[in-house]
C-alpha cells in the first residue's frame, strides 16, 4: 500500500471517528509502542489482512476491523504505534487525539515482554488520558527464550488495570484477551489506574489548576488532570486538539491563564524552568517504570542477550559486516537469478505445448488466420512470455527477503549503511 | 575519584555511564527523553557499526542506536 497524505495524514482521523457510529456493541483501540504486535494481534482477532513487518512505523494510520466474541460486535481500531504522546510528531498525534477523543470503550495498550521497561513510559502516558485500560504483554514466547520472567498479577496490581499475557502468533492465547476486553467495557466497575506521582511542587500547582479547571468545565477527574499537565506544560499543539475536541475554551480563558502564570511564578521561585518541567515529568514516569520493572520481572539468564549480542558484534563489524552484508544479498540474487532459471522453463514449455494445443484447437473452428494469430501468437505468447519470466523470481525473491527481514538482519544494514544513507540526504 | 563529564560520543566501548545533561532542545530533545534518556539514566555503548558511525547503546534493556553528532549533544557522568 503507497503511503500518500490523504492516508496517512490527520484527515484519517476524523473519518475514523464519524465511522465509529452505532453499528457495533464496543468500540476497541490497540496502541502501543512500535513493532509489538498490534496489527498481528488486530489481524488474529478480526481476521483482515493488515500488512505487518518486523520494523518500526508499519502502520501509519488507523485501520479498523470487527471482532465477533459470545454475541458482541467488538470493532477495534488499530492505532499507529509510538514511544509516547508527548511529542508533537503525525503518529503520536494521531494516537493522542484517538485515544482522548475517539472515545474507545476500551485501550488495549500492548507491550513487548522483552522490554517491559521501555513500553511502560507509553502505558503511564496513556493512563494519564483514559482509565479504560487492558494491557496486552505481548511476545511472552520470545521473553521465554530470553529467559525473562514476568509477574502478570503482580503488574496488575502494580499498574491498577487489568494485565492479559498473550502470544500474538497464536490465536488460542487470544480468547483470554477477548475475555478481559469484554469484561472491562460490560462491567461497571470502574479501573482505577496508579497516577504517577511528580514531585510536591507539582503535585500543589497540579491541583490548584485542577480546581480551577473542574469549576469551569465538567470532566473525568482522569482528564483534568492531564489538561492541567498539558496547560502548564504550555504544549500548544495539544492544548489546540483539546480545545477544538472537547468544545471548551482554555488559552483565551482569562482565569485559567491567570492560574497558570502564578504557577509559573511558583515553578521559577523552586527553580523549576520550561525545560526543566519537561524532563522532571519524563523522568518521574520512568522513574516510576524502572521500580514496577524491578519488581515484576526476573532475569534468569543474563548471558542470553551476551549471545545475541556476539552475532551482532559479527554482523555490525568493521572486518566483516559490510562483506557479510553483500554476501547475504548476493546470494539472495544468484538464488533468485539461477534459481528461478528452471521453473522458468518448465512453465514456458508448459505454455508452449498449450499453445500448439490452441493453435489445433483455432483450425478446427476454422478461425480466420488473422484473429487467430492476434489472439494466439499475440495476446497468449506475450501474456505467457511475462508470467514464465516474471513470476519465478518474485516467487523466489520475496519469500526470501521475508526471510532476512524476520530474522530482523534489515535493521543490522541500516545501522552498518547509515552512513551512505545519510550522505545521501536521508536525514532521519 | 574525580567526577569526570565527558559527551556520550567519547563514552568508549562497554564502559558504564550514567546520563548528566541533555545539551538540546525542541524536537530532539523529547525525542531523546521519549527513549528513555533522562537524567541519572545509566548507559552503556555496545556496538560500533561498519562505518563507525551510529553506535548502539544499551539503556533501559533496549539497544538503541544514535548518531555521534547526537551522541554529542548527550552529557555522561562515569558515577552517579
Amino acid at each position: 500500500m503507497g503511503l500518500s497524505k490523504s492516508s496517512t495524514g490527520s484527515s484519517l482521523l476524523t473519518s475514523d471517528l464519524e465511522l465509529l457510529d452505532n453499528n457495533c456493541n464496543y468500540v476497541i483501540a490497540l496502541a502501543g509502542n512500535p513493532n509489538v504486535g498490534k496489527s498481528t494481534i488486530f489481524n488474529n482477532l478480526t481476521g483482515m489482512h493488515q500488512h505487518t513487518g518486523n520494523w518500526p512505523g508499519k502502520t501509519v494510520g488507523n485501520s479498523t476491523g470487527h471482532c465477533f466474541y459470545q454475541n458482541a460486535d467488538f470493532l477495534f481500531v488499530d492505532i499507529p504505534g509510538t514511544y509516547s504522546i508527548m511529542s508533537n510528531s503525525e503518529e503520536e498525534e494521531i494516537a493522542r487525539d484517538y485515544i482522548c477523543f475517539g472515545h474507545p470503550d476500551c485501550t488495549v495498550i500492548v507491550v513487548d515482554a522483552t522490554c517491559l521497561e521501555r513500553n511502560l513510559n507509553f502505558v503511564f502516558q496513556t493512563m494519564e488520558i483514559t482509565s479504560n485500560i487492558v494491557i496486552c504483554v505481548n511476545l511472552l514466547d520470545e521473553a521465554k527464550k530470553k529467559k525473562i520472567h514476568i509477574d502478570l498479577d503482580k503488574l496488575s496490581i502494580e499498574l491498577g488495570v487489568p494485565v492479559v499475557g498473550v502470544i500474538a502468533r497464536k490465536k488460542k492465547t487470544l480468547s483470554k484477551l477477548m475475555d478481559v476486553i469484554k469484561n472491562v467495557c460490560s462491567s461497571t466497575n470502574i479501573i482505577n489506574p496508579k497516577k504517577v506521582y511528580y514531585s510536591t511542587v507539582i503535585e500543589n500547582c497540579l491541583s490548584e489548576l485542577e480546581n480551577v479547571l473542574n469549576s469551569q468545565f465538567e470532566l473525568s477527574s482522569n482528564l483534568s488532570r492531564w489538561i492541567a499537565l498539558k496547560l502548564i506544560d504550555g504544549d500548544k499543539t495539544i492544548l489546540n486538539s483539546i480545545e477544538k475536541n472537547l468544545n471548551i475554551e482554555l488559552l483565551q480563558n482569562p482565569t485559567i491563564q491567570a492560574c497558570v502564570n502564578s504557577i509559573w511564578d511558583t515553578l521559577n521561585s523552586n527553580n523549576i524552568h520550561k525545560n526543566d518541567f519537561r524532563d522532571m515529568i519524563v523522568s518521574s514516569i520512568m522513574y516510576q517504570a524502572e521500580i514496577i520493572c524491578k519488581k515484576v520481572c526476573t532475569y534468569e539468564d543474563e548471558n542470553y542477550s551476551k549471545r545475541d549480542r556476539k552475532i551482532d558484534k559479527i554482523l555490525t563489524s568493521k572486518k566483516f559486516g559490510i562483506p557479510i552484508m553483500i554476501l547475504f544479498l548476493a546470494g539472495i540474487f544468484w538464488l533468485t537469478i539461477v534459481g528461478s532459471n528452471y521453473p522458468s522453463e518448465i512453465l514456458f514449455s508448459m505454455f508452449g505445448w498449450f499453445q500448439n494445443k490452441l493453435l489445433l484447437f483455432a483450425d478446427f473452428i476454422h478461425l480466420p488466420a488473422w484473429l487467430s494469430s492476434m489472439l494466439i501468437s499475440g495476446v497468449y505468447q506475450t501474456l505467457t512470455w511475462i508470467v514464465s519470466v516474471m513470476l519465478p523470481p518474485m516467487a523466489i525473491f520475496f519469500p526470501l527477503f521475508t526471510i532476512l527481514e524476520d530474522l530482523g538482519y534489515l535493521p543490522r544494514i541500516a545501522f552498518n549503511m547509515d552512513g551512505f544513507f545519510k550522505k545521501c540526504c536521508c536525514t532521519r | 575519584m574525580v567526577e569526570q563529564t565527558i559527551l556520550l560520543s567519547e563514552l568508549p566501548l562497554n564502559q558504564k555511564g550514567y546520563i548528566k545533561k541533555l545539551n538540546c532542545s525542541g524536537n530532539i530533545r523529547r525525542r531523546l527523553l521519549d527513549l528513555g534518556f533522562v537524567e541519572g539514566a545509566q548507559i552503556m555503548p555496545v556496538l560500533t557499526s561498519a562505518l563507525n558511525d551510529p553506535r548502539a547503546f544499551f539503556i533501559r534493556g533496549t539497544l538503541i542506536a544514535i548518531r555521534s553528532e547526537d551522541a554529542s549533544l548527550i552529557l555522561i557522568t562515569s558515577k552517579m
